[in-house]
């Protein structure tokens, strides 16, 4: 207890808050791993690599608009098409073959698509501009509102995701598809294009983060590799396909290594998930968060 | 799996190895090498292929084990004077199964994918570990040391030129390929086969299917430990990158390109991807994964069965 | 062979499909007809390939050899979501109903379907609504919640969403009380009366005889026997002979 009494309050607050807004952007990016692999069954390890060239192509609209909002959506949309255009060529082809062949299939694409920002932008790191700078003041300290709105924005993403699921066609023929994809096609509902669908959504969804993150860190090329670890660490604690779980385990666990890194290095702290993760797998392997173990 | 005709096996096999011996006497230096770490590149690979490809568990954490026997090397070298070989050989071993055992502890209980997931952040962990754990592992830089001699003690010594160790490294090998290949035909082999094909059902036979993974899991670390141990010796350094997840995904790679389950696949795998991997480089400079990793791609789209599977059936026609 | 004198070309000719299960050899050469609002019974001991038979019609089984033709098409390889949408409907053996969706999730999704107008979903809502009022009554239920008669009524429901011109019914009574079989037996004849054609499949022979008006007996993958239903309520030898009853 000694330990806690050398850490000032503001210290903690400050924490506090950074662990929940870097937990919501991993929320953001977790959850679209996380619906890939409950509909598709797909561990998408190019992930990362989708938040970080969306962190890219946001640099780029915003160099040519100068505005954060539209580098934003382009960011989004352009690699959502991207995400598509992922499925239909190399994921289709393996739609009932061994789930190996899938995560084979995803860490090449990661490994093309890193080199391929490394070729075209080169190591060294860029920056993108916060759309607005602007602190407000907790307690003497000065905590910039950017980051609650990065907060928000992936909070409300989410929740549009989740509304977009539970009602609307589209949102039935998704979960038709996850849970009996045979019958959903019976049905008449295109299953193939729902899965390219879905993995266009979670695509956008990285891209999206991507951009949200990149004033926070410099956008490089490596970027990914963080976010896609972290990213499966979250959804495995959160519970496979579990789109809440992910939420809260993101959160969980960006607390966890913000309170960490009051007392490590940043680089070290990341142990702290690593270990969530391993007690999650001896303990509840079907995820921390599930409400009935599955 | 060749058994029909051992006669041409045996004769292709020691072929191959009479080439293996004599080459560094007229390869120049550069590819002598290049053909001593093709060597080890595949040892590592035949590791992974008894885990991928005869027990069905896809490994990402290879990085892990070749990066403990490459740093278990190196505290020997650095530590005992004088600087011995075999003790570098035992330590590397020890770290190798060590890390092995742990993570085959935690990761065996877990199906496929969640399988391939822990491997990953276990050898994530391991690498954060020796890049920040400074004082002992050198960090970011990693820890340099001399080679040592081919040595006895007390019978004979020669100092490991870049000749004998390529004779060391092929002896090293191809004895770990034999008993790689007496280990995959074996009774226990089968078994691990059989985990592959339907665990579930070798499980309902009465197999403790967990020990069996857990074995073969340190099996092939034991091995890996082992490539990880040549290569600082004919490297002389030790260094964390070689201890990221990024590794044990190219040795998933060789797999893959080479055949998976066919212990020679790998090798070959390993063969054509370093050498592709010098050639692009003449053009394409760093750039050379972006070419590598689309026909990765799309082999595993088309070729599935690896290079060594496409000949065997080229050659079945 | 037509049933009402609709039109002389049958809605559906299976023309002797072969099928494989890995290296198992289900179906040796399948062949059969039906006509438009026709109903045709398939009998035959479990095993012998009846299930396949329907989901190659359906589409989920491709076979390797042979042809389906439909409304003078071939449709032999097309996948089985076009075919749903061109109006062949499935109901399998286990209902597979969502579990997780409500009841009128389940229908939607047979029901939004491009070229449906908003009234014309309500129309057939409240129709199918009117034919299984308790489902109604549970439209706002989780599938997986209903009893097993309960989600035979909705797989069948689901499936005539689609509007289909053919139902394909695999062993709707099987795990059914008997007083539901009574309650299957209407909900054929209200298809029959709805023009749409339906292919039974059955182990429940009594069901069989009293709804198909042409019934195939099927045996080790080969059909064995072809009648009129007329004729084997008459003499029900080759019942006995090939089904072991």
């Amino acid at each position: 207890m000694e330990l806690l009494h050398a850490i000032p309050f503001d210290q903690l607050l400050i924490q506090t808050i950074n662990g929940v807004v870097t937990g919501m952007i991993l929320a953001l990016v977790a959850s679209g791993l996380t619906l890939i692999f409950g509909i598709m069954d797909v561990v998408n390890f190019a992930h990362g690599e989708l938040f970080m060239l969306g962190a890219y192509v946001g640099v780029l609209v915003l160099s040519a608009t100068g505005n954060f909002w539209l580098a934003l959506v382009g960011a989004t949309l352009l690699i959502a098409l991207l995400g598509a255009v992922i499925h239909v060529t190399t994921l289709r082809p393996l739609l009932g073959r061994d789930p190996l062949t899938t995560i084979l299939a995803t860490f090449g694409i990661s490994l093309v698509l890193q080199n391929y920002a490394l070729w075209q932008f080169g190591p060294v790191a860029r920056k993108i501009q916060e759309p607005f700078t602007g602190y407000f003041t907790l307690f003497y300290l000065d905590y910039p509102w950017y980051r609650l709105v990065i907060a928000g924005l992936s909070a409300a993403i989410i929740a549009a995701l989740y509304l977009f699921l539970k009602f609307g066609t589209y949102g039935i023929w998704i979960r038709a598809t996850t849970q009996d994809r045979v019958m959903a096609q019976a049905m008449g509902i295109p299953v193939p294009w729902v899965l390219t669908a879905v993995f266009a959504i979670g695509s956008g969804m990285a891209a999206a983060s991507g951009v949200l993150f990149g004033p926070l860190v410099g956008v490089n090329h490596a970027m990914g590799l963080d976010w896609v670890l972290k990213a499966f660490i979250v959804v495995v604690v959160g519970g496979m396909g579990n789109l809440g779980g992910s939420i809260l385990a993101a959160i969980f666990i960006s607390l966890l290594e913000a309170y960490a890194s009051l007392w490590v290095s940043p680089a070290q702290a990341v142990i702290v998930s690593f270990v969530a993760l391993i007690l999650t797998l001896l303990f509840r392997p079907t995820g921390l968060f599930v409400s009935t173990p599955r | 799996m060749r058994n029909r005709q051992p006669i041409v096996y045996w004769t292709g096999f020691s072929v191959v190895l009479l080439l293996l011996i004599i080459a560094p006497l007229v390869l120049p230096e550069f590819w002598r090498r290049f053909l001593t770490e093709i060597l080890i590149w595949g040892l590592l690979a035949m590791s992974s292929d008894l885990l991928i490809g005869y027990t069905g568990l896809v490994s990402f954490g290879h990085s892990a084990f070749f990066g403990l026997g490459m740093y278990g090397a190196a505290a020997a070298l650095l530590t005992t004077k004088p600087p011995s070989l075999w003790l570098a050989t035992v330590y590397g071993l020890v770290a190798a199964a060590g890390v092995a055992a742990f993570v085959a502890y935690f990761s065996t209980r877990l199906r496929d994918i969640y399988f391939a997931i822990t491997t990953l952040i276990f050898s994530q962990i391991f690498y954060v570990i020796i890049f920040t754990w400074t004082e002992v592992t050198g960090g970011e830089n990693g820890l340099t040391f001399s080679r040592p001699p081919f040595a006895v003690p007390g019978i004979f010594s020669f100092p490991m030129t870049s000749q004998t160790l390529h004779w060391f490294v092929l002896a090293v090998v191809t004895i770990s390929y034999l008993l790689l290949r007496r280990i995959t035909q074996s009774p226990f082999g089968m078994v691990l086969q059989s985990i592959r094909e339907n665990e579930a059902r070798t499980r309902a036979i009465g197999y403790p299917t967990e020990r069996y993974k857990i074995v073969a899991v340190m099996l092939s670390g034991l091995f890996a430990g082992l490539a990880g141990v040549l290569y600082a010796v004919q490297n002389r350094f030790a260094a964390p990158d070689f201890v990221f997840f990024l590794v044990s995904g190219e040795v998933v790679i060789y797999n893959v390109i080479g055949g998976i389950g066919t212990l020679v696949g790998p090798i070959l795998g390993a063969a054509f991807f370093l050498l592709l991997r010098e050639g692009l480089s003449r053009f394409f400079t760093e750039y050379y994964l972006i070419p590598v990793g689309l026909m990765f791609i799309a082999m595993v789209i088309f070729m599935p069965q690896g290079l060594l599977g496409f000949a065997r059936r080229w050659l079945n026609r | 062979m037509s049933a009402d004198g609709l039109s002389p070309e049958p809605l559906l000719k299976v023309e002797d499909i072969h099928t494989y299960y890995g290296k198992s050899h289900i179906l040796h050469g399948v062949s059969l007809e039906i006509g438009h609002g026709e109903v045709v019974g398939l009998l035959g001991r479990n095993g012998v390939g009846k299930s396949t038979t329907l989901k190659a019609i359906a589409g989920l089984v491709h076979p390797s050899a042979g042809r389906v033709v439909f409304e003078g098409r071939p449709i032999t390889n097309m996948p089985a979501h076009r075919l749903a949408r061109r109006g062949i409907a499935y109901v399998p053996e286990d209902r597979r109903i969502f579990p997780l969706l409500t009841v009128t999730e389940n229908l939607r999704t047979g029901l939004d379907r491009h070229g449906v107008t908003p009234a014309r979903k309500k129309e057939l809502l409240d129709k199918v609504y009117g034919y299984f009022p308790v489902l109604a009554e549970r439209r706002n239920q989780a599938g997986g919640t209903l009893s097993g008669g309960e989600q035979q009524m909705l797989a069948i429901a689901r499936a005539m969403m689609l509007e289909p011109k053919i139902i394909l019914l695999d062993e709707p009574t099987e795990g059914l009380m008997p007083r539901m079989v009574s309650q299957i037996r209407e909900i054929i004849e209200i298809l029959h009366s709805e023009r749409v054609a339906v292919l039974l499949v059955e182990q429940n022979v009594p069901l069989t005889l009293e709804t198909s008006r042409r019934i195939y007996i099927i045996e080790k993958g080969v059909v064995r026997h072809h009648a009129p239903a007329a004729e084997l309520r008459a003499d029900d030898a080759p019942i006995h002979q090939y089904m072991g009853v």
